[in-house]
């Protein structure tokens, strides 16, 4: 009697590897963990993952991780402590807060000013990138030309005038952050379209009677997003600086938030001899910064169109 | 008399995520002062085997060979300034499309010389001169004019005869030429290969004639190999076409459509997984 | 021969560069049409001001009995008129799976059962259910060339214009590809237009053709004229000498 003989079922990775995909969610998901192979194969990118994934736990859990209460400081006995001090990990500030809490609640502010930015700015540059790209003509000149205007400002002085005429406050810097953030969004978008918008496939879709607005979302657009991906990750550390830079001259976060660069601007008086008020806070900046960046970097590589088979 | 090329048993393969690809799976053949083609469609080798023998082939790619030797020397054992100093020199390569072989931002004439001085230092006139009559030979009417223009300013045709002016004005022995007319229009096509047939001739070199076209290198070839999936097939002798014995040549033969020919359906090519054993 | 498309003199300009100068074609319905010619003859443009896709400065097309305006086209064209291209890495979206490609034109046209229609098509071009949701960057230059013709035949065309649709692919694949062309032709009755360089391609599926250079028409004939060698310009007889191929001096 023969044994009944089992294929053996594929593993996770020959199936979704596999090229006779046969599902959409199949072909998609297979697509996405190439990708992910890519990016795995780079542990400096790995390493920025690792901290932009930790940025966000502690910013998720910051309830449970903060030993202290951000806000409140305990004025009398815990003034100007240094790290290391027990129970205060990294040293309190000049208010008796703990500054390890600071900085674990501050995360959540960083996080959300880079994540509003990014969803404001992105999608608005890509917008008016793909639509002067392919429209080309008179919309082409009209929307490069105020590009050129938002691109001509510094960028922190265009976000300074925007909050000062907006107000102080962390809502109105994000607004003005990203308000100066979408030009170069704009501009590789547009570059990107004008690459694909004589190519064969853009001429097939046109032949089928489908109209501009239809080809540039859903035919051009997937083509801008990897640039633009890399380009936003990248920029993130851009962001978060100027928008410590706002919180630094006042102009963002207002007190008591533990917003980062408030944080160094408060501590800049005590840098001689108590130098940890304004350092780990700049230490924090300086870590997620280069998470990003390197985060940023190994997106690049491992969205490269060569490998993706274009 | 010694040959010129000899390939015994060659191998390229390429290391991939997946396990790797055999681009080449044991090519073995002699070269003397003659011309050779092989043929094959994409993925048959063709081009990695020429590759392989001028050095040309990507860093993550293995090549191993029981003997691989060009004029006595030991291609596999050769330091990296040996190989240097073979190519362009004695083994020289003429690439397809003169559109992305030629430097862009440099005038014709200036690559030329580039390429003569690399290989034999002379003085600049006497180099200016060599490239001029080079031009000349390739049948470039106006090689003056011809000298000073960039690559986007000339001709598809006129391009690859610069290619081969600059490969052949260092004399070299061996000539491997990588579907050298595919991107031509098919006037032009006979033209270049007319000039190709000449210099050849004239100077005594060998030469590779890597292509996907059966008919064309039948006749301009001396001898013929057929490779299928990293390996060779047949040999033919040139002009021998209606003798070859493999399915799958006898496939290729038919399987085109020829003028005055009327077979409706063609017949296809029926692939044996035995040929890629 | 009732006429399904016919072009009048027509001139198609890119700024200052004359692609094509005074052309004028005629084409039957279900006939198999050629445009020969080499690199820079106009063919490939003329197919293009067909579909609307080249700046046409003068001359008419008509397209059953519709005269076309310039470069636009009515959404009924594109039912009636569908391409395919020559380079198949080039004409399908690389970041679109099979399945998708062929439902957009259903979606564009608001076809009805796309389903059905989808798995119809895929099986016409010879195409198992395997390849419906590849990506092209995981199928050869011939399949993708039969998605590109699955694609447009989804439509339901009446004529179909072909830019040198063999060309980029082993000699192998070709005659796989002009089989499957020929059969889609005998089963739905479509008329052809084809672009190509290639003569013995041209004689083999087309019954009438014309010869192109430098934007003009140089000469229209049939297949068997061309084949007999019954031939009056002397830039097709050189075509014709040229493709036969290679005499060695010696």
């Amino acid at each position: 009697m023969t044994a009944i003989s089992e294929t053996p079922a594929l593993s996770r990775h020959a199936w979704l590897l596999s090229d006779r995909p046969t599902s959409r969610a199949q072909a998609r998901a297979g697509r996405a963990y190439a990708v992910w192979l890519r990016f795995s194969d780079n542990s400096l990118a790995l390493a920025g993952l690792v901290i932009i994934v930790a940025l966000i736990l502690i910013a998720i859990f910051a309830d449970v991780l903060a030993p202290h209460s951000p806000i409140s400081g305990d004025l009398g006995n815990a003034h100007l402590l240094p790290p290391g001090t027990k129970g205060y990990l990294l040293g309190t500030d000049d208010q008796g807060r703990d500054i390890l809490s600071r900085l674990i609640y501050g995360s959540r502010l960083t996080l959300t000013v880079v994540t509003l930015v990014a969803i404001i700015a992105a999608p608005l540059g890509l917008l008016v990138g793909t639509v002067a790209g392919y429209a080309g003509g008179w919309v082409d000149a009209v929307l490069m030309r105020i590009t050129d205007i938002f691109l001509a400002f510094p960028k922190l002085v265009l976000a300074l005038a925007f909050v000062a005429a907006l107000g102080p406050g962390i809502q109105n810097a994000v607004i003005a952050i990203a308000i100066t953030s979408w030009p170069p969004y704009a501009r590789i978008a547009r570059a990107e379209t004008l690459g694909v918008r004589n190519s064969d496939y853009i001429a097939v879709v046109r032949l089928m009677g489908a109209s501009p607005w239809r080809i540039v979302l859903r035919h051009v657009m997937p083509m801008c997003l990897s640039s633009l991906i890399v380009r936003v990750t990248l920029d993130m550390a851009g962001i978060i600086l100027t928008a410590a830079g706002l919180g630094f001259l006042g102009l963002g976060a207002q007190p008591p938030m533990p917003e980062w660069g408030a944080m160094i601007a408060s501590g800049r008086r005590f840098i001689l001899d108590q130098w940890w008020v304004a350092t780990m806070p700049g230490a924090a900046i300086f870590i997620v910064s280069l998470g990003f960046n390197l985060l940023g970097d190994g997106l690049r590589d491992a969205l490269d169109p060569k490998e993706a088979g274009r | 008399m010694s040959p010129l090329l000899t390939v015994e048993n060659l191998k390229v393969h390429y290391p991939t995520r997946t396990g790797g690809v055999d681009a080449v799976r044991g090519v073995t053949f002699t070269l003397g002062r003659e011309r050779l083609a092989i043929v094959g469609e994409s993925g048959s080798g063709k081009s990695q085997t020429g590759r392989a023998i001028m050095g040309l082939t990507p860093p993550q790619a293995r090549i191993s060979a029981d003997r691989l030797e060009f004029s006595g020397i030991d291609l596999l054992k050769a330091t990296p300034r040996q190989r240097r100093s073979l190519r362009g020199g004695r083994i020289a390569m003429v690439l397809q499309d003169p559109k992305y072989s030629l430097n862009p931002v440099m005038p014709i004439g200036r690559q030329i010389v580039e390429t003569l001085v690399t290989h034999s230092p002379v003085g600049a006139a006497e180099a200016k001169r060599r490239a001029l009559d080079m031009l000349a030979a390739v049948q470039i009417r106006d090689p003056e004019r011809v000298y000073g223009l960039y690559p986007h300013e000339v001709s598809g045709g006129m391009g690859q005869r610069v290619m081969i002016a600059m490969m052949l004005i260092v004399g070299p022995e061996l000539l491997i030429a990588d579907e050298p007319t595919s991107a031509l229009d098919v006037t032009v096509q006979l033209e270049v290969l007319d000039i190709l047939d000449r210099l050849v001739r004239e100077r005594g070199m060998g030469l590779i004639f890597v292509s996907h076209d059966l008919r064309l290198v039948s006749s301009f070839c001396d001898r013929v190999l057929v490779m299928y999936a990293g390996r060779i097939v047949e040999e033919l002798a040139s002009g021998d076409l209606s003798l070859a014995r493999h399915p799958y040549t006898r496939g290729l033969i038919d399987c085109i459509p020829k003028i005055g020919e009327n077979r409706h359906p063609l017949p296809v090519l029926d692939r044996r997984p035995e040929w890629a054993a | 021969m009732k006429p399904v498309l016919s072009v009048e003199n027509l001139h198609v300009r890119y700024d200052d560069y004359r692609a094509l100068d005074e052309v004028s074609v005629t084409v039957g319905q279900g006939e198999s049409f050629g445009l020969v010619g080499e690199s820079g003859s106009g063919k490939s443009t003329l197919l293009r001001a067909v579909a609307g896709l080249a700046p046409v400065r003068e001359g008419t097309i008509h397209v059953d009995g519709q005269s076309l305006k310039g470069s636009r086209r009515p959404r009924s064209f594109y039912r009636k008129v569908q391409m395919v291209f020559q380079d198949p890495y080039g004409s399908l979206h690389p970041r679109q799976t099979v399945d998708r490609l062929l439902l957009e034109p259903l979606a564009i046209h608001d076809i009805a059962n796309a389903e059905p229609r989808i798995r119809r098509a895929l099986d016409e071009v010879g195409l198992g259910p395997s390849f419906r949701f590849r990506y092209p960057h995981q199928m050869s230059g011939g399949q993708r060339q039969r998605v590109a013709i699955a694609r447009a035949l989804i439509v339901e065309p009446e004529i179909l214009l072909l830019d040198e649709p063999t060309s980029a692919l082993d000699a192998s694949v070709q005659a796989e590809v002009l089989n499957l062309l020929e059969q889609v032709r005998r089963e739905r009755r479509l008329t052809f237009v084809m672009v190509s360089h290639d003569l013995g391609v041209v004689t083999h599926i087309c019954e009438r053709m014309v010869t192109m250079r430098h934007g003009k028409i140089v000469e229209a004939l049939t297949s068997e004229e061309l084949t007999a060698g019954a031939v009056k310009a002397a830039y097709t007889r050189e075509l014709l000498a040229a493709s036969k191929g290679f005499v060695r001096a010696n």
